[in-house]
């Protein structure tokens, strides 16, 4: 039995350390995707323990471990579960439709172990009490597609998924879901839309929790393949050992995703709480430094939506509750460094197009909110801004996440963290993502984008001023 | 406060507006118990009679339900006890404006050219919750401006806010989900597919609906400016249902229709037919003088002179007056509940003619309308009851009242079960469907009454019957909506399934699905063969079919019309035409000439919808105000002012000439509208439901045979289209095209043993006719049935139809 692989993998891939491995134990292998070697490295022999167990036990053995979604939210897997009320059918969704700017972990973990992500599926079905899954991988991941169908087919050859799983009454069937190529659909409840065959576009929560009315609004259990990879390893090893790495409140390894300007960039599996921003950026055994010995300007610590973090925040311990305080979040696990010679404008309008391209078109703030602050970030990038553009760009955030933005301190200014998460006026966080990148870069580098803004004596020449004469100057002109 | 809203307050939900303590009723959403607190939301997607989506976001306020205060939808919150809710704060009011300022960003402004300026909520909004003055200075979103997205609609989506009310309204009211949301982020748009155009029956929904002026309607469009408009509230006269409209005009010209929110009847939903036939109203082909014809009397030659009132009121009275017995009056179901008491009066105590039938031999037996237990609306469609459905489709005869339905069978978990000879509308959402072969009916229904469900009956299986008599027979209350679902298969029918059915469900009720206007109104008073005013039996009188066939039979010389079309309407086209080619005297009361009022003597002409006021009567039996809102056309009169003007040539007093004597004396004489408060009339509510129980029950007689079947011939199915060749929609500019062509639909397998293709001509052919038609195949026809609507272009298929026949079977030929 060979799997075969179409693809090259991409580049840029899994970096090995020192630390503990939970779920990518198998990755340094050539075969890591192929049932053979799953097999033979230990693989479903989780599934087995968990058979083994009542679904209760199971659930509980998970609920102790402190298992945090992987996802971007953070939030418990064991207490999520335990949302669903006692109603069937219910339906378990796994998320694979990874598209945070910057985050490529589910990737690997789907095209590299696809055995571990199955078995972890099944073991979530067998403790929900539910047997059937659907596995929605993001459209633009053909190599993931194409090794979890392989690995799908093997599983239920070989009876680990599908009716009487290993001899059992348990009988689960597992579905892949091939998305359509929209970001917004990692959003758990734009998700369901989009696997019901709906344009994805998030719904209301409430009341759509999709643990009480999700899919087919059905009970629904939503979660991150990371999440579910750490089942199997779970379930051999127990929530104490589980719980023995990692810190207190977050307990066991995370895979983070480190792009931008370091020497090293890659996916490392790192023990939570443990290891600070400074050891990832400079440490041997991780990214080894920036590139060309350049200072460090800024970095996002937890996918685009994460407000940004400066060289404040290099000492902090990567783990979500710390981050969450000091101003942003660990969201995705996606971390992006940015060195001194960033055009910090260029970037900021770089995230923010994303999200206003990616917009659902859902609620009002954020369709028209986030095209504005891209239409405004173009033009002061273009050389048109207006000295006011820059308060518009933060006032435009203010229709979208009033309040206080999260932000994090910057000792030089003596400014005070905002925590986080921020407020919202929109129906989902996609909106207020956004705002992440214009409050950060505006707020510590408001001068570079002063710097793009035509001196008072060419504004009127060059670019409209407020008021209804600019609006049917723009409108004659077109 | 009454005694009943103080218990409701007294377990109701306890909440904090504004600092104030109020209660809120269960499940109440937090923007309605602010409404009715007097605190007002600004909002945009929500709508009461649609589910709430939050996605506007216009109706944030801050609320805190003990977590802190957050900005929530009020759209999509229902109040729980202690919330404190914000409306008014800066917290409030920032959200609001931010979310008004992004609203208007990309809106055109246009507002001095849009239909909606003056009456549009982005522009109230904007001027009360708005921040005043815009700080965008990008260009704006283009599109191409207003592109038709139906024969009805124009959508221009610069000026779309996207708020889900108009998709919401077609997917989740009307069941026509033909207007989507496209694209995504700020290229969101709303449009139809291409060669999917939005030809909804209720498309003009849509139109009210909008929030902004991104869909107007074609007959509105540019009409008039909303501050120049005057309303008045009135009932659609266009079908049985008698939806509560607006009605506006401008420059004393009806310009537009709106449909107004009557929890009792449509909800404030109207078809494109009650909306927009007012056009109708406005067409220079009304009749404007009394006419007397002209010329030898041959076809060709014919044609007529304009005479004065008086004149035309002598000639009526003294061909009335004459010879009462060789009298016969057809028609009545267009006039007010006051004039068609006017005219009874006149008929049955100055001329003394019985002879009177408001129906046309297309509805239903007067017995059975007056005399079967009544349902309501709102009983027909209550939560958990059963609906038999024993008439044409809804969709296509009673479309307001379709929705009621739908919306029941959807949402309220009403079972419908249908027994019709072909698919319907409800189909898709029936718990049953029966469809017995025509002639069948009778026997289908004697077998569920018997408990004999083995095998197949006229075309129905044994395990349906079972489980229909079940439901039928359960304890949840059913309502059996009866009608004529098959001009060409006789009534009797009908009859004997109605018996059977009290037999299996003694307790059901009956929503007479009338078509034809105020048909209860024109039935209740006394316009029926065997029928006085108030429902009481008489003694004599002839049907419309029997006055037709008196008048061929040489037994009635006289004919007077009462605003009917025989010509076109009665089912048996061969049987009108020999009559009225035949007819000595043809007096006809009308708004135009019709295909039968052409061939008059003398033509009174009437005024019309929007110019007279009066009453309604629905088929529940709801007693509304119809008002008048425009002058009646040039020397068209009321129609009660008509009959009195009849009677003074007669040398008689009806007793009244002002409409409130008029109804003075309706309430002495008929008994049901005793109590009616003439006064105040609809004012704040839906108007009263007389009471309908008689002294009398319809009479059964004996069961009708079941006729043999034709296994050459397949059962003709004839029944209405909403758009057809009627007066109303071919008089009205923007509707008249809309009637698609006739043409024969047959079940798949009937289709394949012609060996033809589907749009190919084929012949049909019966003892009378012959005709050549386009075939098609219909999923909806059952197999041994061919469909062809009544009344379209192309083909009149009342020339198939013999009343005589208690079915009518074609053969059909390549
Ligand atoms: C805009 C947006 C995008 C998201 N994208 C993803 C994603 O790509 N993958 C994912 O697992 N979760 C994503 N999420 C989070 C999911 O909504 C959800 O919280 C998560 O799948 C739950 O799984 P977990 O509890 O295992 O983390 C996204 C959330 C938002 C608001
Ligand atoms: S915030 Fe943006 S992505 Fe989320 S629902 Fe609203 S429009 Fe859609
Ligand atoms: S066309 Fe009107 S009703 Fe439809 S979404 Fe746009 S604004 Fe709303
Ligand atoms: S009215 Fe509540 S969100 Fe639109």
């Amino acid at each position: 039995m060979v799997a075969t692989n179409a693809y090259v993998p991409h580049a840029a891939g899994y970096v090995d350390n020192d630390g503990p491995k939970i779920v990518t134990s198998r990755f340094l292998h050539e075969d890591s995707y192929t049932l053979v070697r799953a097999l033979a490295t230990g693989g479903y022999d989780g599934l087995k323990d968990a058979l083994r167990r009542s679904p209760a036990e199971v659930a509980g053995e998970v609920k102790n471990a402190v298992l945090l979604g992987r996802g971007g939210a953070g939030f418990p897997a064991g207490i999520k579960w335990g949302f669903m009320p006692p109603v069937w059918p219910r339906y378990l969704v796994v998320n694979g439709d990874e598209s945070e700017p910057g985050t490529y972990k589910d990737r690997l973990l789907m095209e590299r172990d696809p055995h571990q992500l199955i078995e972890g599926c099944v073991i979530t079905c067998y403790a929900l009490g539910l047997n059937q899954c659907f596995l929605y991988v993001r459209g633009e991941m053909a190599l993931a597609q194409e090794r979890i169908a392989q690995a799908l087919n093997d599983a239920y050859a070989a009876g680990y998924v599908g009716k009487n799983i290993l001899g059992t009454d348990v009988s689960i069937d597992v579905v892949l879901h091939w998305g359509a190529g929209a970001y917004i659909v990692g959003e758990e409840t734009a998700l369901i839309e989009s696997l019901e065959g709906n344009p994805g576009r998030p719904r209301l929560k409430p009341p759509f929790f999709p643990a009480a009315k999700g899919l087919y609004l059905k009970p629904t259990i939503v979660n991150n393949v990371e999440t579910l990879a750490n089942l199997p390893w779970l379930m051999v090893n127990g929530a104490d050992k589980f719980r023995s790495y990692g810190s207190e409140k977050s307990p066991g390894t995370r895979m983070l995703a480190i792009s931008g300007h370091v020497n090293r960039p890659g996916v490392y599996e790192v023990e939570q709480g443990v290891v600070t921003f400074r050891d990832l950026f400079y440490g041997e055994q991780f990214c080894q430094g920036i590139r060309d010995g350049n200072a460090l300007k800024a970095f996002v610590p937890g996918g685009g939506s994460a407000p940004w973090f400066f060289e404040d925040q290099l000492d902090l311990p990567i783990e979500a509750s710390e981050v969450g305080s000091q101003g942003s979040m660990l969201g995705s696990g996606a971390i992006m460094v940015m060195d001194e010679t960033t055009d910090i404008v260029k970037a900021c309008l770089r995230l923010v197009r994303f999200y206003a391209r990616e917009s659902c078109g859902k609620c009002t703030p954020c369709r028209e909110g986030t095209a504005w602050e891209e239409k405004v970030l173009q033009r002061i990038s273009d050389g048109h801004g207006r000295p006011e553009d820059l308060d518009l760009l933060l006032e435009i955030g203010q229709s979208i996440s009033p309040g206080d933005y999260p932000v994090a301190s910057f000792i030089s200014e003596d400014l005070d963290p905002v925590p986080f998460p921020p407020k919202q006026t929109t129906i989902c966080p996609l909106g207020p993502s956004s705002v992440a990148p214009i409050t950060s870069a505006v707020r510590r580098f408001r001068s570079e984008f002063e710097a793009l803004i035509p001196k008072s004596e060419l504004i009127s020449a060059t670019a409209p001023t407020v008021g209804p004469d600019a609006v049917e100057q723009l409108e004659v002109s077109k | 406060m009454t005694a009943t809203e103080s218990t409701e307050a007294a377990t109701g939900v306890p909440f904090f507006l504004n600092g104030k303590s109020l209660t809120a009723n269960k499940g109440e959403l937090l923007i309605d118990a602010c409404e009715r607190n007097g605190v007002h939301i600004p909002r945009f997607c929500y709508h009461e009679r649609m589910t709430p989506v939050g996605m506007c976001r216009m109706c944030l306020v801050e609320v805190d339900t003990g977590r802190g205060p957050a900005l929530q939808p009020s759209c999509m919150l229902p109040v729980t006890p202690e919330m404190k809710v914000q409306t008014e704060n800066e917290v409030t009011q920032r959200a609001q404006s931010g979310v008004l300022e992004l609203f208007l960003i990309n809106h055109p402004l246009d507002c001095p050219v849009c239909d909606k300026g003056g009456e549009c909520p982005l522009q109230d909004n904007a001027y009360s919750y708005g921040p005043g003055e815009s700080r965008f200075v990008e260009e704006k979103r283009h599109y191409e401006k207003p592109i038709p997205i139906s024969d009805l609609v124009n959508l221009d989506r610069e000026r779309c806010i996207l708020c889900d009310r108009c998709t919401r309204f077609s997917k989740e009211v009307a069941g026509d989900p033909l207007i989507h949301f496209m694209g995504r982020g700020s290229e969101t748009q709303v449009n139809t597919f291409p060669d999917h155009p939005f030809s909804s029956y209720f498309s003009g929904n849509t139109v009210q609906i909008c929030p902004v002026g991104a869909l107007t309607a074609s007959p509105y469009r540019f009409k008039a400016r909303p501050w120049d408009l005057t309303a008045t509230e009135s009932t659609a006269v266009i079908d049985g249902t008698g939806a509560r409209i607006a009605l506006q005009s401008s420059q004393d010209e009806l310009v537009r229709v709106l449909g107004v929110d009557s929890e009792a009847i449509n909800w404030g939903w109207l078809s494109d037919k009650e909306r927009f036939g007012y056009e109708s109203a406005n067409s220079s082909s009304r009749l404007t003088e009394p006419l007397v014809k002209t010329g030898s009397g041959q076809t060709s030659d014919i044609g007529f002179a304009p005479i004065r009132w008086n004149n035309a009121l002598a000639r009526t009275a003294a061909a009335l007056g004459a010879n009462p017995e060789r009298v016969g009056v057809i028609g009545g179901a267009r006039l007010s509940v006051e004039a068609q008491y006017a005219w009874s009066k006149l008929l049955s105590k100055v001329a003394l003619i019985s002879n009177v039938d408001a129906d046309l031999g297309d509805g239903i037996p007067a017995d059975l309308a007056l005399g079967l237990p009544r349902a309501s609306i709102a009983e027909t469609v209550a939560p958990g009851s059963v609906v038999v459905l024993m008439a044409g489709d809804p969709k296509e005869e009673l479309p307001t009242l379709f929705l009621r339905l739908r919306h029941a069978a959807v949402e309220d978990g009403v079972s419908i079960v249908e027994i019709t000879p072909r698919r319907t509308s409800l189909t898709k959402h029936a718990a049953l469907s029966l469809h017995p072969r025509p002639g069948a009916l009778g026997s289908v229904t004697e077998a569920m009454a018997n408990g004999s469900f083995s095998g197949t009956v006229g075309g129905v299986e044994g395990s349906d019957l079972q489980a229909a008599a079940e439901l039928l027979g359960s304890d949840r209350p059913v309502t059996v909506i009866l009608g004529r679902a098959n001009l060409a298969e006789s009534s009797d029918f009908l009859r004997d399934a109605v018996q059977s059915i009290l037999t299996i469900a003694p307790n059901a009720k009956f929503l007479p699905a009338l078509r034809r206007g105020n048909l209860m109104g024109a039935f209740e008073m006394g316009l029926a063969p065997g029928f006085g005013m108030g429902g009481v039996p008489t003694e004599g009188g002839c049907s419309t079919e029997q006055i037709l066939r008196a008048v061929v039979g040489g037994q009635i010389e006289t004919l007077l019309l009462l605003g009917a079309d025989p010509l076109s309407d009665f089912p048996d086209r061969a049987l009108a035409a020999q009559a009225f080619d035949q007819v000595t005297n043809l007096i006809a009361l009308d708004t135009f000439l019709s295909s039968s009022s052409t061939l008059a003597d003398i033509v009174l002409p009437a005024a019309g919808f929007g110019e007279v006021d009066g009453s309604f009567l629905n088929i529940e039996g709801r007693l509304s105000p119809i008002q008048a809102k425009v002058t009646s056309k040039g020397q068209s009169r009321d129609d009660w002012l008509i009959a009195v003007g009849v009677a003074a040539s007669l040398g008689a007093d009806l007793g009244f000439s002002t409409l409130e004597e008029l109804r003075i004396d309706l309430s002495a004489n008929v008994a049901s509208f005793s109590q009616v408060d003439w006064i105040n009339l609809g004012r704040g509510d839906d108007g009263p439901l007389l009471d309908s129980t008689r002294d009398w029950s319809p009479e059964f007689g004996e069961r009708k045979a079941v006729p043999a079947v034709d296994g050459y011939g397949l059962a003709l199915v004839v029944d209405h289209k909403l758009w057809d060749l009627g007066t109303l929609v071919q008089n009205s500019a923007t509707l008249a095209g809309l009637p698609e062509k006739a043409g024969l639909a047959l079940s798949r397998s009937d289709f394949e043993k012609l060996a033809t293709e589907e749009g190919e001509r084929v012949t049909i052919e019966t003892e009378r006719a012959s005709a050549n038609l386009v075939v098609t195949i219909d999923d909806s026809c059952p197999r041994g049935t061919a469909h062809i609507p009544f009344r379209l272009p192309g083909f009149d298929v009342g020339e198939l139809i013999s009343v005589s026949s208690p079915v009518t079977t074609i053969r059909v030929a390549r």
